[in-house]
């Protein structure tokens, strides 16, 4: 049969479309949720019930005029969609939504879904996903414009005060599972999910998570009722695609990177989930998702000084008490 | 540490930026994003409303007046007819009374509601925006039953109203006031308590008792000071002394405060459009019974020479106005809504000048935003509740 390489090839292209896919599904389901809690009908027109619309949102962006505004820095302009929409994809990667599986019997060995074993992924995801910010900040800097700067530098304040507790959130689970593959996480959660053992660190980590994706009602860095569209306010066409696209992708990261690390990714307690395990992990990704939509349209937004004070004296404290009582539990329990 | 270059960063908020209101344009002084100074401009709407009013006829004002503060049309025109029933020197029917108070107190649960879906919509929980335009569209077809026009009915007529109120319409009416009170639950459920809003809107744009006396400032935004006052209880009337309301007050100042007064206020509302409900008989006279202002009923008009003749003179000349000056200022959504009527005896307004509580209410902006936060000025714009048409006229 084939090597094994030629499935992983493949899974690497279906991982990539399949997570722009995500992107779009993710702004078709954002807009009917949302339409359906404020008593609207949402998109209707495009397709059937509006299931096209996303890819009529694609085809407008594309034909639209590129702008540059005068004295906005080209490279740096350029660079940061790039940037952001690059972290977003590359942080998943190493994110496994699958057991061990030889494709139907099409391949030589068993291959694991997922696009690469890092043994250190917990730490990779956060490299990459922390680089992201770099592209809000660049395009907020390089754009030469003032709401544009008041957006990119929100955008570093809170991720300051964010990450510290998104961290050590994950640290109790890496106590737990004495591994950092996520895949070994996930092995381990074949009784009980971490969820169950840590739920403090899941509450941090959903926390942190609508911060890391700057969504309501920690937005600020876009706040448009008070920076117009903050850090992407002067872009345009496929540029402001590629921050749009980031944005949805990163919510499905960070909701796979939490499926992984706290629901027992592709597993379902005391059921053998055989080949359907990819649906499995998909289901809980996609209750993550809508809880981040839901969240988004009930909630006011933040003061982003608010927010440093809520993640300095609040989560961080709480994110060390979790570690250390969870630290001691396995030291003196075994756990 | 040496000493790092700093400098303060100028914003022009505004007079396209879409939270500020319409057309308001503030130029802010950040260092950081703290408020160093603010110059509220205003002008961008300029509309001539005053001006042009001296060109029309008495009656003819009625329409203009509603378009200058959008958002409380009735109460408006209704504050402009009473000044010049005052020259004219004209006593209302009972009824007439009742039903201009039904109309005022829906004028203002109308406002208040547009007000609350955008101030919740500026500060970020945009579902309540949906929720109150979606119980505001429903007043807003009460308007249609009441007088074909939704915005601006110009229903109002000087003397009285311009027809009786249609069949159906006490029905109407009940059972909006029903469904409002239970939907008024349902958005305090989103904000009242709601942590994230408390902290947003709390000592936020605060203002003391005494300096919202000297700056003027009137209506939801005094009461949220701790300033009892309300035209309708200190100079009551269409009859307002004999309904049994309250009015809400704070102390607090700031914009929390302010909320909780206009979700009190509409409480208060509805309570009083119920009382209104009861004192209306359903068919009765509407107007004044006085053949000079009151146009007669059509049938009328279609048989008797007479009666055409009288309508003939009125839609044509109009009416004239005995020499005089007269203001009369009622309780609009946003406070005491005033108008100055000068008459000089002809059948046009000489003079017509409106009080409006937005233009002093953007005067106090500057001292409720300094040391306040970018985000803060948006709440605090959204809680003052400026209408610029009603600024620039």
């Amino acid at each position: 049969m084939f090597p094994v390489i030629v499935g992983q090839i493949g899974l690497l292209l279906v991982v990539w479309f399949a997570l722009q896919i995500s992107a779009a599904v993710c702004v078709y389901c954002e807009r009917k949720w949302a339409a359906y809690l404020q008593q609207r009908v949402g998109p209707t027109r495009v397709g059937y019930a509006g299931l096209l619309q996303p890819l009529a949102d694609i085809v407008k962006l594309m034909f639209k005029e590129n702008l540059r505004p005068k004295g906005a820095d080209p490279f740096l302009f350029y660079l940061a969609p790039v940037i952001s929409a690059t972290a977003c994809f590359a942080a998943f990667a190493v994110v496994p939504f699958g057991g061990e599986t030889t494709l139907f019997g099409l391949l030589d060995a068993p291959m694991r879904l997922q696009v690469a074993d890092v043994n250190v992924a917990v730490l990779v995801v956060f490299a990459i996903a922390s680089m992201g910010i770099y592209g809000i900040v660049l395009a907020g800097w390089s754009s030469n414009s003032k709401y544009s700067l008041l957006g990119g530098l929100r955008a570093s304040a809170q991720m300051i005060s964010y990450e510290l507790s998104y961290a050590l959130s994950l640290v109790g689970v890496i106590i737990l599972a004495n591994s950092m593959s996520l895949a070994d996480i996930v092995e381990k959660q074949s009784h009980v999910w971490y969820i169950v053992l840590q739920p403090l660190g899941f509450l941090i980590y959903l926390t942190a998570g609508i911060a890391e994706t700057n969504r309501a009602p920690f937005d600020f860095p876009e706040a448009e009722q008070e920076l117009v569209a903050g850090y992407h306010t002067e872009y345009s066409s496929m540029p402001f695609a590629l921050f749009f696209l980031a944005e949805y992708v990163n919510m499905v990261t960070v909701s796979a990177v939490a499926t992984s690390l706290f629901l027992g990714g592709w597993l379902l307690p005391g059921i053998n989930t055989g080949g359907w395990g990819w649906m499995v992990f998909l289901a809980k990704v996609f209750v993550l998702l809508f809880l981040y939509i839901w969240i988004r349209w009930t909630l006011p937004r933040y003061r982003y000084d608010q927010l440093m004070a809520f993640g300095w004296k609040f989560l961080l404290p709480a994110a060390v008490i979790n570690l250390l009582v969870t630290a001691a539990a396995v030291l003196y329990l075994g756990v | 540490m040496p000493d790092i270059r700093t400098e303060t960063m100028t914003v022009n908020m505004g007079p396209q930026h879409p939270s500020t209101h319409g057309v308001l344009r503030l130029v802010l002084e950040l260092d950081g994003e703290v408020i160093r100074s603010a110059v509220p401009t205003i002008g961008y709407l300029h509309t001539g409303i005053e001006k042009t009013a001296e060109q029309k006829k008495w009656q003819q004002v009625i329409p203009l007046v509603e378009r200058m503060d959008y958002l409380s049309a009735q109460s408006n025109s209704m504050a402009y007819a009473m000044a010049v029933e005052k020259l004219l020197g004209l006593e209302l029917p009972e009824r007439v009374k009742n039903i201009r108070v039904l109309i005022a107190e829906l004028q203002r649960i109308n406002s208040h509601l547009v007000w609350l879906g955008t101030h919740g919509m500026e500060v970020g929980a945009v579902s309540v925006m949906l929720y109150c335009f979606r119980e505001r569209e429903l007043l807003l077809n009460l308007n249609e039953m009441l007088a074909g026009f939704r915005l601006f009915p110009s229903y109002m007529r000087i003397g009285g109203v311009r027809e009786d109120l249609p069949r159906g319409f006490h029905e109407a009416v009940r059972e909006f006031i029903n469904r409002l009170e239970v939907k008024l639950g349902e958005y305090e459920d989103l904000l009242t308590k709601n942590e994230i809003y408390i902290k947003r809107t709390q000592t936020v744009g605060a203002i003391t008792a005494e300096n919202a006396i000297t700056w003027g400032l009137v209506g939801p935004i005094a009461r949220a000071a701790g300033v009892p006052y309300d035209v309708r209880k200190v100079f009551p009337y269409l009859g307002y002394e004999t309904y049994d309301f309250t009015v809400p007050t704070r102390t607090e100042g700031d914009v929390y405060a302010r909320y909780q007064i206009r979700v009190a206020e509409m409480r208060e509302s509805i309570k009083l459009v119920r009382q209104a409900l009861d004192r209306i008989p359903p068919i009765g006279i509407y107007a004044v019974a006085d053949p000079r202002i009151t146009p007669p009923p059509k049938d009328r008009v279609y048989t008797e020479m007479e009666a055409l003749i009288q309508h003939f003179l009125i839609h044509s000349q109009g009416f004239t106005v005995p020499q005089g000056e007269a203001y009369v200022p009622v309780e609009g959504p946003r406070g005491e809504q005033g108008f100055t009527a000068i008459s000089d005896g002809s059948n046009r307004p000489w003079r017509m000048k409106a009080r409006s509580p937005s233009l002093l209410a953007c005067q106090a902006l500057e001292s409720l935003i300094v040391g306040g936060q970018i985000a803060d000025v948006i709440a605090v714009i959204g809680s003052i509740d400026v209408v610029m048409g009603d600024v620039d006229r």
